[in-house]
């Protein structure tokens, strides 16, 4: 299965991922637009430090302790690709309890968000679409 | 094969999942004494808050039985024949099974006060069928008593509060979620849940009841109209008695099976090792039940499989504010108790422990240094305190976590 995978050594650490993952679930034609004034709650995420950046988001684990840990049902796997019902999410955080990667947020309305690829959305991930320097790239590896 | 499953909650469900995983042919049953649909038992304080509806608590969806090939038998298992390998169900039906797993969770555990049978409207809150029975006799003007401020008692006060005239939780410990907060955390969590109209009296132990009145030892009276016993889960046992081995829990290996041949057990009813701790203890947490339901699926189906990375952990929240903890809490402490609340607890180079109240983000960054035993020396141990955060790994750890060069 193609997954998004990071290598830190060409992250210029421009945040453009975090606002191009934002503007993809926006749902809305124009980025300025979508974005001007918005804090932004992006479900792929910069660490930054010292020099170094790179973007985390949602592996899609083989073996997702997310999924495995959910007390509801909301998370599953579909297609390899591990997605979240929000309507069926209590927002208990059990799967950020559970996330070796800390990929997994808070949305506004306190329900868990997660990166699920964009595929059913734009067809693949906005976020390496939007990538200046192929920091991030969708591809199938193993 | 011929696979019996008695339960049809979290561990049997992760049974059924490991199964189906590797064998789409062999018949799996299920038995249930529960008459519902798989449900998610933590949902029943969300259903009294109206958060979430019947339908909604579904832990899987309505094709989860066909899509699976089970077969769901609602009754009672009584007995299981090891020798002949069987399960006898209360409706005189027997099923015979290559591999059997009991996965029976857990019941109440009430502590048996004197006086408590004159108490009319008493109740337990750990099904669906308990949150109906509490639900229909709760009135805008009751008052609540419930004892124990454990996990379920305070999810259940969350749950009520609003239908009720007023909720007061009496706990003989000091403080309210003696199992997962230390005492300072406790009361930081106490004064929020507080704020939302529960009240408190703890360090107070019920000597005994007399229909609408509780007596506690130091002489104070309760009145009430309405009683919760919430004093702790015990594992359901009893089917295994004489056929496989038993301390508090059944004890399980990391394979998930019992001392019994063929037989296995997972989830509430067990009891298995902490690797926080290494000691064998009850972890009655939903991911656990489900994670040796899976192994325990799996190595039914006979692909050998350990699940090896059990430990306490909790992700709760009460009125808006969160709580996730896990580990043990022993060693050196890392705090920071600014607007919100932090623990870690360290020791021979590894963290056994944290609690983290208000701010969650990115929780499972420490539960994984837990999981995996991840010697602190190897990471940027300061940057983690501080931040969960990928950035304290190596950069050869990072780029094996995130895919790095191709
Ligand atoms: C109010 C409440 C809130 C909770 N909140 C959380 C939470 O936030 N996070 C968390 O991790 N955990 C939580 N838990 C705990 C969690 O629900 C359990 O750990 C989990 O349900 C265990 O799953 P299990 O499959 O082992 O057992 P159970 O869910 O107990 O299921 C066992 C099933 O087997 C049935 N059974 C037993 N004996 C027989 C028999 N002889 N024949 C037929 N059927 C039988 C039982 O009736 C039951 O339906 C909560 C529990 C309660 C009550």
């Amino acid at each position: 299965m193609k997954r998004v995978y990071v290598n830190e050594n060409w992250c210029l650490g421009c945040r453009l991922c975090e606002y191009h993952c934002a503007f993809a679930e926006s749902r809305q034609k124009d980025m300025a637009r979508a974005l001007r004034g918005v804090k932004i709650n992006p479900a792929i995420r910069i660490e930054a430090n010292n020099g170094i950046s790179f973007a985390v988001s949602c592996r899609h684990c083989k073996q997702p302790l997310c999924v495995k840990a959910c007390i509801t049902g909301a998370l599953h796997i579909t297609n390899g690709i591990i997605t979240a019902d929000k309507a069926r999410c209590v927002g208990c955080y059990t799967c950020i309890l559970s996330c070796p990667f800390g990929a997994i947020s808070q949305n506004e309305t306190g329900v868990i968000q997660k990166c699920e690829l964009c595929t059913a959305s734009h067809g693949s991930p906005a976020c390496v679409k939007g990538c200046p320097n192929n920091a991030l790239v969708y591809e199938e590896r193993e | 094969m011929e696979y019996v499953i008695i339960g049809n909650s979290a561990a049997a469900i992760g049974a059924v999942e490991g199964i189906r995983s590797v064998d789409k042919k062999g018949t799996i049953t299920l038995v249930s004494n529960e008459p519902y649909h798989t449900y998610s038992r933590p949902l029943i304080s969300y259903l009294l808050q109206e958060k979430v509806t019947e339908d909604a608590m579904k832990y899987r969806p309505d094709t989860f039985y066909t899509e699976n090939a089970c077969r769901l038998i609602f009754a009672s298992a009584v007995q299981i024949d090891a020798k002949k390998k069987r399960v006898l169900l209360d409706n005189g039906q027997e099923l015979p099974y290559g591999k059997l797993l009991t996965a029976t969770g857990s019941s109440a555990s009430v502590v048996p006060f004197a006086g408590l049978q004159s108490v009319k409207n008493a109740f337990t809150f750990m099904g669906l069928d308990d949150a109906k029975a509490l639900r229909a006799a709760l009135k805008p003007d009751c008052r609540v008593l419930i004892v124990g401020a454990g996990l379920i008692g305070l999810k259940c006060a969350e749950g009520i509060v609003k239908l009720a005239g007023s909720v007061t939780v009496v706990e003989v410990a000091d403080r309210i979620l003696s199992a997962v907060l230390d005492g300072e955390g406790a009361k930081k969590v106490q004064a929020h849940i507080e704020s939302k109209g529960v009240s408190f009296m703890l360090s107070a132990k019920i000597e005994r009841f007399e229909e609408t009145r509780a007596f506690l030892s130091d002489g104070r009276q309760i009145e009430f109209d309405v009683l919760v016993t919430a004093t702790g889960v015990k594992p359901n046992v009893d089917l295994l008695k004489g056929i496989a081995r038993i301390n508090k829990g059944i004890l399980i290996n990391e394979k998930s099976q019992t001392s019994a041949t063929d037989i296995y057990a997972a989830g509430d009813c067990t009891e298995c090792v902490d690797v926080s701790s290494g000691e064998s203890k009850i972890m009655a947490l939903l991911p656990n039940a489900y994670m040796q339901g899976e192994c325990a699926g799996l190595n039914m189906a006979g692909v050998d499989t350990a699940f090896t990375q059990a430990i306490p952990m909790n992700a709760a929240g009460f009125f808006g504010l969160h709580i996730i903890s896990a580990g043990t809490y022993c060693g050196e402490v890392y705090t920071c108790a600014e607007k919100d609340y932090k623990k870690l607890f360290y020791s021979r180079d590894k963290l056994n422990g944290y609690i983290l109240i208000g701010n969650v983000e990115k929780a499972g960054i420490y539960t994984s240094l837990i999981r995996g035993a991840t010697p602190l020396s190897s990471i940027d141990f300061n940057l983690v305190c501080r931040h969960p955060s990928l950035m304290a790994f190596t950069k050869t750890e990072r780029a094996a976590k995130l895919g790095g060069e191709k």
